[in-house]
């Protein structure tokens, strides 16, 4: 997943942009690489990594209200450094983004928040644990029980999330390569959140419950130059099982995917053994966009379609991308989350 | 054909330069004054465009502190975790500069120079940092590492950069000016009195609306240009009126020879459309020339006078200079209508009689709309309400006194003719009158500017009486000091104890009241005020009640603005309502007024600590008190101010909001004079059929030029006496219509007569000087030429 790498670096200048990201210049020297043998300690490594250009705290839920109708919900906090340090006051050169989102059958509510880091506006802390910008936050005694909250406009929520297994290291101990010329991020996951609270909607107040996972990732480096964007699946299936597999779009994509088991144990499928094709797409903000998937890993015996709740799942924030929940069906059935960014108009 | 029509029209101009150079400088200095009125407008226009645009000045709500000295950055902070959408201003001083920081992350929709989505922000909010602003303003900032970015939408003297910089550059590390509240606020936040209770919101359109302010002082700049335009209509009126008149010989010869009469209509406005455009061309440049001088002065003004800042630099808009040229063209065409219109009824044997123009058919018509005019005036007077009533009242009185004018001045003649005994007088009696109508219009002009003058210049010296005795009561103290902190407040009362006879807390708060934006006040009960304030209105034994807490005193803004008489009850907050007790004038401050006790307002706003303060001490005294001062409360030099200083500076802003009006008014005077200077000048070659025979009958043309002089200067005489009533109509108009409803103030008339006098001899000298080189061309026209009228008789 460090193709949202791309997303961060958008909200890097776009001139640095379009040199490439090496045209961000001196900044970018001194940032850390991800290593392999870099073992990977917690709760130390649920804070914030400074010394990396880019990292998330990336959460997407899917629930169910009281009359059985899906919702699903997204709380992320990005961070984005201009230069590989920390510290306090207006000139740390750390930016924080939040979005969040709250996604029914026939609507999409989105909220963005940007702060600086240094002046407490937002930033994160591994123990006890706490994510925040503004008034949305993600927090508690650890990782494993949490408080989230969010609001926007028209929207709010207030959940709480109980972890009911371990958490999930992607690639190799947490290594996640990216690219065939060997980009790579630190990634893992606590897909085994149960979630209970109250999504405030323009209709009201819903009590809802259901099944959060969590995303943690950081990098510093970017997409391979070819890669134009990325379409990302987290999956849960009725039999406790779950799936995560992405795939990079560029001259060839590159893929790959984490198969979880019911207990938490995981496998990695490096490139090629997982793969995502476009079966219909959707017209949304101007865009033609694919929100039904057939999506295959024939080592697990998995062929799936895989079909957005809400096609209509566009985040218009200052850097858009598509994001919702999904109903998987096929050999498998479940429930989950889509991403997939780099759809220009 | 055309060519042959349009080169005989022409042909008249180059045979009459003089005609040519009235009408082209009458119809330039118009336009001249008018689009450089307009240009100022709309600078300032623009500045206050930009100052919104780049600013968010009156877009959005604000958060602040009472007082001026800003919020700690921790509150904020808890702002925006408590789920306010705010985001952060330090403003301040920086090498004469306003320098605004701002944070583009927070920053509501649009405002300050990069968005998130598209600027440069790293550039911007890290590294050496970025500072935006106009030209001049980068110039004038010293080098503090920083790139410097050319932002010309930028408000003027303004410089934008990020906040933490702006911290740092002004010294107000971890203070945090003002919070902008953006129109987008989330679902849930917590409400303000549980996380910044000392904080206020400023409702967007209650923060200091600058283009509305200062609405009342454009108009007024409007309706001089206006004035001194139609100045220059009168006499581009004239000018082709004579012209007209003078080529009807030639129009008939032109009709008889078989011009259509359309097609030389047609070629007669034609000739005026390009006499048009050059002279508002040559009027624009001007134009451009005066708005360039007086701008600094009215940017001065705008600043001391509203706080706004408005650019001293001119730019040339399109807009401007095409709607100087239309203003040109549009204003030929109305003085030329009588001649179009003349024209089109001409008959074609009708005799070729150019003196005709000169007795002036209509007089009756005149006198009936100057009538109508005067009437409508004392209707506007009595009955109109509004700044537009204000300016209708004085256009009808200006015009109409304009108008009565030509019939007056030939009533007093006529009497004087009867009155004179000897023949030479009854002759000049008789040829006065005859010569007026041809003079009438510079007359006019000269009326007009006079009248002008008077009104203004009696409205300024009355206003500037009255302020200078209100400073005297409003500035009491002898010193005025502010402090830093609260240790700084504890020193100072403790200097004042021993070296002052008072110490005057200044306590004030923004609050709106009766829906008008307005500062409220906090007195002590102490002898300075008893002593010094003097009220437009009052209860009796006002002090005692006031301090009694029975009621409050309010400014007569407030008291005009919001309609509160004497025993109106004010709510200053829902928990405090008094009735008004006194009416106090408070000249030169834009917005309402309240004063209660200083108890009564520590009990509701007990979170506002003085800052400033006045000192009473014996004059002598003074010194040492500021030495102490400085040694034993550590203020700065800068902190404390003089009562000699703070008058010093209010009157000088007074003035600089004056330089502009008079100015304008000597302008107008000067493109009367003129006027006169034209007019006799066209009246005197056409005079000497009238003259042969009076010095063929022995009057030498010595005697004839000096008679010339003296009917000069005996209808200057006259104007100028008339001009008087009218000036002081203008400036009762002035005074207690237009002041009242511009800056909600009214002023008592003053009465300058020595100013008048000295008015009155400049009209009379230039009255002299203007008549002076066509006397002299009398003295020395050739006899023959006299001899000639005779031979050439019809």
């Amino acid at each position: 997943m460090n193709v949202k790498a791309l997303l961060l670096c958008l909200f890097l200048p776009l001139p640095a942009l379009a040199q490439g990201f090496a045209g961000l210049g001196s900044e970018a020297e001194g940032f850390s690489i991800p290593q392999p043998d870099r073992a990977l300690r917690f709760p130390a490594d649920h804070g914030a990594h400074p010394e990396y250009r880019i990292e998330w705290w990336y959460l997407t839920a899917n629930m169910t209200g009281p009359d059985g109708a899906p919702y699903g919900l997204q709380w992320t906090l990005f961070r984005s450094a201009l230069a590989p340090r920390d510290g306090t006051g207006w000139q740390t050169p750390q930016l924080w983004m939040g979005h969040a989102a709250v996604t029914t059958q026939d609507a999409h509510f989105v909220a963005e928040r940007l702060a600086r880091g240094g002046i407490g506006q937002a930033g994160v802390r591994a123990s006890p644990f706490a994510a925040w910008i503004d008034d949305w936050a993600m927090e508690g005694p650890t990782l494993d029980r949490l408080r989230l909250t969010a609001s926007g406009t028209e929207f709010a929520y207030d959940v709480t999330l109980q972890a009911t297994g371990p958490l999930v290291l992607h690639g190799q101990n947490g290594y996640s390569v990216k690219s065939a010329a060997g980009q790579a991020s630190h990634y893992y996951s606590q897909p085994f959140f149960n979630l209970t609270g109250t999504l405030t909607l323009p209709s009201g107040d819903v009590t809802v419950s259901g099944q959060a996972w969590l995303d943690r990732e950081w990098s510093s480096q970017p997409l391979a130059a070819d890669q134009t964007g990325w379409d990302w699946f987290s999956l849960s299936f009725d039999t406790g099982e779950k799936l995560m597999g992405f795939v990079l779009r560029g001259d060839s994509n590159y893929t790959s995917a984490t198969w979880i088991n019911a207990t938490g144990t995981p496998t990695a499928f490096s490139d090629g053994a997982f793969s995502a094709t476009p079966l219909t797409r959707h017209a949304v903000a101007g865009r033609q966009v694919p929100t039904t998937w057939r999506v295959t890993l024939p080592e697990r015996g998995l062929d799936v379609t895989v079909t957005a709740l809400n096609p209509n799942a566009w985040m218009a924030t200052s850097v858009p991308y598509w994001e919702g929940p999904v109903i998987v069906e096929g050999s498998h059935t479940g429930r989950g989350y889509l991403e997939m960014t780099g759809y220009d108009d | 054909m055309t060519r042959t029509v349009l080169s005989a029209l022409l042909s008249f101009w180059r045979r009459n330069p003089l005609q040519l150079i009235t009408l082209l400088a009458g119809l330039a200095l118009g336009t001249a004054l008018w689009s450089g009125v307009q240009a100022i407008n709309a600078e300032a226009r623009a500045s206050y465009d930009a100052a919104a645009e780049s600013l968010g000045q009156g877009r959005f709500d604000r958060l602040g502190l009472r007082g001026d000295d800003g919020m700690p950055q921790a509150t904020y902070i808890a702002l925006r975790r408590a789920g306010w959408a705010v985001s952060p201003v330090v403003e301040g001083d920086y090498h004469g500069i306003r320098l605004v920081g701002i944070d583009p992350l927070t920053a509501p929709g649009g405002l300050g120079p990069v968005a998130p989505q598209t600027g440069d922000l790293a550039a911007f909010v890290s590294g050496p940092g970025q500072i935006f602003g106009r030209a001049e303003v980068l110039q004038a900032l010293p080098d503090s590492g920083m790139e410097r970015v050319l932002a010309p939408d930028m408000a003027p003297n303004t410089a934008m950069t990020d906040i933490g910089l702006a911290q740092r550059l002004l010294n107000r590390d971890g203070r945090i000016d003002y919070l902008l509240v953006s129109p987008d606020q989330p679902l849930t936040r917590r409400p303000l009195a549980d996380v910044a209770p000392d904080l206020i919101l400023t409702a967007a359109e209650d923060a200091t609306d600058v283009a509305r302010l200062t609405d009342s002082f454009h108009l007024n700049l409007t309706a001089f240009g206006l004035l001194s335009f139609a100045v220059g209509l009168f006499i581009v009126h004239g000018a082709i009126g004579l012209a007209f008149e003078q080529r009807r010989p030639m129009l008939r010869s032109l009709r008889a020879l078989g011009v259509p009469l359309w097609h030389l209509m047609a070629a007669m406005a034609a000739e005026l459309v390009l006499l048009a455009l050059v002279a508002g061309a040559l009027g624009v440049l001007a134009g451009y020339g005066v708005a360039a001088a007086l701008l600094p002065d009215v940017a001065a003004t705008l600043r001391g006078l509203y706080g706004a800042e408005v650019s001293g630099q001119l730019a040339l808009r399109p807009a401007w200079w095409l709607s100087g040229l239309a203003m040109a063209v549009a204003g030929t065409g109305v003085a030329a209508a009588g001649a179009l219109w003349s024209l089109s009824r001409l008959p074609l044997l009708a005799g070729a009689h150019p003196r005709a123009w000169a007795m002036g058919a209509n007089r009756r018509g005149q006198a009936a709309l100057a009538m109508v005019l005067l009437t409508a005036s004392f209707g506007f007077a009595i009955w109109g309400t509004g700044l537009l009533a204000g300016f209708a009242l004085l256009g009808s009185l200006l015009i109409g006194g304009a108008l009565a004018l030509p019939p007056l001045l030939s009533a007093v003649l006529r009497l004087a003719e009867t009155r004179a005994r000897r023949p030479v007088a009854q002759w000049f009696w008789a040829d006065t009158r005859q010569q007026l109508p041809g003079l009438s219009l510079a007359l006019m002009a000269l009326l007009l500017a006079m009248a002008a003058n008077v009104g203004v210049s009696t409205m300024v010296s009355s206003f500037r009486l009255t302020f200078t005795g209100f400073l005297d009561q409003r500035l009491a103290s002898e010193l005025y000091v502010r402090a830093e902190s609260p240790e700084q407040v504890a020193a100072i009362e403790r200097v004042a104890a021993v070296h002052a006879d008072a110490l005057l807390p200044i306590l004030s708060q923004q609050q709106t009241i009766a829906g008008e934006p307005a500062e409220v006040y906090g007195a002590r009960d102490h002898a300075t005020y008893r002593d010094n304030w003097q009220f437009l209105e009052a209860v009796p034994q006002v002090w005692d009640r006031l301090a009694a807490g029975e009621g409050l005193l309010i400014n007569e803004q407030l008291f005009r603005r919001a309609r509160l008489d004497l025993g109106a009850m004010v709510t200053v907050t829902p928990d405090l309502r008094l009735p008004v007790l006194g009416i106090y004038g408070d000249y030169g401050n834009p917005v309402g007024q309240v004063i209660v006790t200083e108890t009564l307002f520590r009990q509701t706003f007990p979170d506002v600590a003085p800052t400033r303060f006045g000192l009473r001490v014996a004059p002598d005294r003074t010194v040492a008190l500021r030495s102490a001062l400085s040694a034993d409360a550590g203020l700065a030099p800068e902190s404390m101010t003089d009562q000699a200083a703070i008058k010093a500076l209010s009157l000088s802003v007074f003035d600089r909001t004056f330089t502009v009006t008079t100015a304008l008014n000597i302008l107008t005077l000067a493109v009367a004079a003129f006027a006169m200077l034209m007019s006799l000048l066209t009246l005197a070659a056409m005079r000497l059929p009238q003259l042969a025979p009076i010095w063929a009958l022995g009057l030498t043309r010595r005697r004839l030029a000096g008679l010339d002089l003296i009917r000069a200067v005996v209808l200057a005489a006259l104007t100028a006496l008339l001009a008087l009533p009218l000036g002081l109509a203008l400036a009762w108009a002035l005074l207690a219509v237009v002041n009242v409803e511009a800056f909600g103030w009214r002023l008592p008339m003053f009465l300058f007569p020595a100013d008048y006098l000295r008015l009155g001899a400049l009209a009379l000298l230039a009255a002299g000087f203007a008549a002076l080189w066509p006397a002299w061309r009398l003295s020395r026209l050739a006899p023959t030429q006299l001899l000639g009228v005779f031979r050439h008789e019809r």
